[in-house]
């Protein structure tokens, strides 16, 4: 996860997808919401990343600068780099990005039913995802490939329920023809936001596997946004935890989870019951709730529910602490004014027993 | 905490499905189809399943907000199961429902005090220092700013407003209360203080709860005991550690192996030892004979399909852990990890 900001000559490999400085905002009625601000990230092929956080945290904002659908929406304002193999997404034409979602780069979203079509047959969907990149195919080899995406994702009778509508399929079988659809191009690239909030988890680890066996068959680049650390630790590579619009850890999943660094980080973990651990008297809740990304407090976003704002002078209430590196040698980053042996104690003495 | 305060037995729920200007019934969805179980006072009673296993409907029938087709709802040794909506009145102090959805579940158009105060009104509680004073209290005992009282929903967050129905339930100082995932639609951290919120009046006021959800590794925490439902019926309940150390039902195995662990070093063990289910869960209104699971189970065998099995006391189990299955896993099962090779269609 290189992030450096030197001008890459053509000796040196740009990550695969290279998001730099991304930031998005919307004028609204009510003022400016900040939704994302300054996120720089990478994902190399074959890789996973995985991007939690809050509800209202900026994670599909995210994704969908990068497929640059919120071209469209006039009060969206984008800056900063995006690029996808080579090339620089925000500044390309309306045409190149158009074509290249669904063909590079391809999405699958928490709800299904929303990204497919009510009044055509699930298969016909997915027929005519794979002409408009396909252009001059003929039909059948189309409904071919189609019934051969169906069959891929593990839905059984694969040439019947090709002319099935989506509201006859359950909610796992949805998503699985969702997944079809979004593959069908072999995107390089796949942004999946929630793939799996709205199913059960038996149903989910059925998910979860199909996306892992089909990267590991495509060598796409993923990125898998989800309020689930539990998703997350089963995926990702690399992890981003994003608050109030910003990334504030990041890191090796492994790094992350085993020693975060952010107390937002650490309030997440201690939220969570766990099955792998014995069973806590209490759990340990983050206080108060998440901010308005139009008004967000000053200083650190998170200062008004962090129990160690008062640890740095007054910095946790004045200066926006930047993301950088933590100080435990990697590539693991923290955006936070504790000084490194300072969060490591703090971790574990008071949290890591909690947890 | 051994004092029965609810007992339901052969419980049933048929929703007809009708057809045509006559309202023919053409059958029926079985979305509660024979349940037995108790649930001691005190006790935080834990009820897990998949969507559409019933889980719901069972709670709406314990709280008598369905009437059930079949079956009995003892309650403090009172069959309730046939009562009129007069009649259950002055139960309803007892017994109250929280509900999933924290943005549906509170009308829009009132205020938090109209809101909490109603059930006060409605029961003529007597509120010896005025119906304000009282709502305040709740607001003040759920964590919420008793100034809030003339607020509306719309300006408190999701969890907020998952404790003003907190507060709603508790306005009566009920003896049961039926929670119906009150913290599904919350994100963890705001998740947590409503589970801690919880549990801190449970102590307080002694109170009985029906734990929903479909969420184990919150069940696990907040419960005494554990059922788990498929398809309308209960297939395995005990004891929470006994349930979650020694799961012997297939499904309850399924069920767990499938809970993603935070924990990305055990990632590789995790997915050896998962157990996946194929297929989906079948209709409630065309279920399989005999063992409902048999369409997924990997131990399924010929008497699974002609015979329903019981839900009694397996193997060497406690008296308290009962399961429903002809072929219980064992321990060496679970913890070999072995992924079933096929499971029939
Ligand atoms: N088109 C828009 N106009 C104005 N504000 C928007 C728009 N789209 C998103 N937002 C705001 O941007 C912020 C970030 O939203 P986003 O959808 O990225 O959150 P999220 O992290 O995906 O949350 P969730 O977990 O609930 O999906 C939110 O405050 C949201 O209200
Ligand atoms: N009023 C109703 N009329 C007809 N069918 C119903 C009714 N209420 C529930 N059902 C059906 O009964 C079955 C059980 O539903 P229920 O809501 O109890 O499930 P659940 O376990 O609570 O599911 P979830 O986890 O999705 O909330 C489902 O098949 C549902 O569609
Ligand atoms: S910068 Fe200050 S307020 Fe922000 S997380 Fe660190 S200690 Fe807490
Ligand atoms: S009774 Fe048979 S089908 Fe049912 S869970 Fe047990 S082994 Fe599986
Ligand atoms: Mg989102
Ligand atoms: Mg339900």
């Amino acid at each position: 996860m290189s992030t450096s900001s030197a001008s890459i000559g053509a000796s040196i490999q740009r990550p695969y997808l290279e998001v730099k400085d991304l930031t998005i905002r919307f004028e609204t009625d009510d003022g400016i919401v900040q939704a994302v601000s300054s996120s720089t990230f990478s994902v190399e092929k074959g890789q996973t990343l995985g991007i939690v956080g809050e509800s209202g945290s900026g994670k599909s904002v995210t994704s969908l600068g990068i497929l640059g659908l919120h071209r469209t929406r006039s009060n969206a304002k984008v800056t900063g780099e995006i690029w996808l193999d080579d090339e620089e997404l925000i500044t390309a034409s309306d045409e190149k990005v158009r074509l290249l979602r669904g063909g590079k780069m391809a999405m699958i979203f928490q709800d299904p039913l929303s990204a497919m079509h009510p009044y055509f047959t699930v298969g016909s969907q997915i027929v005519e995802a794979y002409r408009v990149h396909h252009p001059g195919l003929s039909k059948k080899v189309a409904r071919e490939k189609a019934i051969d995406m169906l069959a891929r994702v593990g839905i059984p009778q694969p040439e019947r329920r090709f002319n099935d509508y989506a509201h006859q399929f359950s909610g796992g079988m949805r998503q699985r023809a969702m997944i079809a659809m979004a593959l069908v191009n072999d995107p390089q690239l796949l942004i999946a936001d929630e793939p799996t909030t709205a199913l059960d988890v038996t149903v989910q680890a059925q998910i979860l596997d199909l996306i892992r066996d089909l990267q590991e068959e495509f060598g796409s680049a993923v990125i898998m946004i989800t309020h689930d650390l539990g998703v997350v630790a089963e995926l990702a590579d690399d992890v981003l935890v994003m608050y109030g619009g910003k990334i504030i850890e990041k890191g090796p999943a492994l790094d992350v989870f085993q020693n975060p660094q952010h107390p937002y980080t650490w309030g997440l973990l201690g939220s969570m019951p766990r099955l792998d651990r014995a069973v806590r008297d209490r759990l340990t809740p983050v206080k108060g709730t998440p901010p308005s990304l139009i008004n967000l407090p000053d200083g650190c976003a998170f200062h008004p529910r962090c129990p160690y704002a008062g640890r740095n002078g007054n910095r946790s209430f004045t200066d926006v602490p930047v993301l950088r590196d933590a100080g435990l040698g990697g590539e693991h980053q923290v955006a936070c004014h504790l000084p490194a042996e300072e969060r490591t104690k703090i971790f574990q003495q008071e949290v890591l027993p909690n947890l | 905490m051994s004092e029965n305060l609810l007992e339901v037995s052969g419980l049933e729920k048929h929703f007809p499905i009708t057809k045509g200007l006559l309202k023919r019934q053409v059958g029926a969805v079985r979305a509660v189809d024979g349940i037995d179980l108790q649930v001691k006072a005190g006790e935080t009673l834990g009820l897990v399943g998949e969507s559409g296993c019933g889980k719901s409907t069972a709670g709406r029938l314990f709280t008598r907000i369905l009437e059930p087709t079949a079956g009995k709802i003892i309650f403090e040794g009172q069959d309730i199961s046939h009562k009129s909506v007069s009649q259950m009145r002055p139960l309803r102090r007892d017994v109250q429902m929280i509900f999933q959805d924290p943005y549906s579940s509170l009308n829009p158009r009132h205020t938090v005090g109209s809101i909490i105060s109603a059930p006060l009104q409605i029961q003529d509680m007597p509120t010896p220092q005025g119906t304000k004073k009282a709502v305040q209290e709740l607001l003040e005992l759920v964590g919420l700013n008793p100034e809030h009282y003339n607020r509306y929903p719309h300006e408190f967050s999701g969890g907020q407003r998952q404790r003003i129905g907190i507060a709603r339930a508790l306005a009566l100082r009920p003896k049961m209360i039926v929670a119906d995932e009150p913290v599904s639609a919350l994100d963890v951290s705001i998740q947590a203080q409503v589970v801690n919120l919880l549990d801190d009046l449970q102590r307080e006021f002694d109170l009985t709860f029906v734990f929903i959800a479909h969420d184990l590794s919150v069940v696990r925490h907040i419960s005494n005991r554990v059922a788990v439902m498929y398809l309308g019926k209960v297939v395995e309940i005990a004891e929470r550690d006994e349930l979650y150390k020694n799961p012997r039902h297939p499904y309850t195995v399924a069920l767990m192996s499938a809970v993603p662990v935070p924990d990305p070093a055990r990632r590789d063990r995790a997915q050896r030892e998962r157990v996946l289910l194929t297929g989906d869960v079948p209709s409630p209104i065309n279920p399989p004979s005999g063992c409902r699971f048999r369409t997924r189970c990997w131990k399924a065998q010929d008497i699974c399909a002609t015979e329903e099995p019981p839900l009694v006391t397996r193997l060497d189990d406690p008296a308290s852990h009962l399961t429903a299955c002809h072929f219980p896993v064992v321990e060496e099962e679970v913890v070999a990890g072995r992924r079933p090779a096929s499971t029939p269609a």
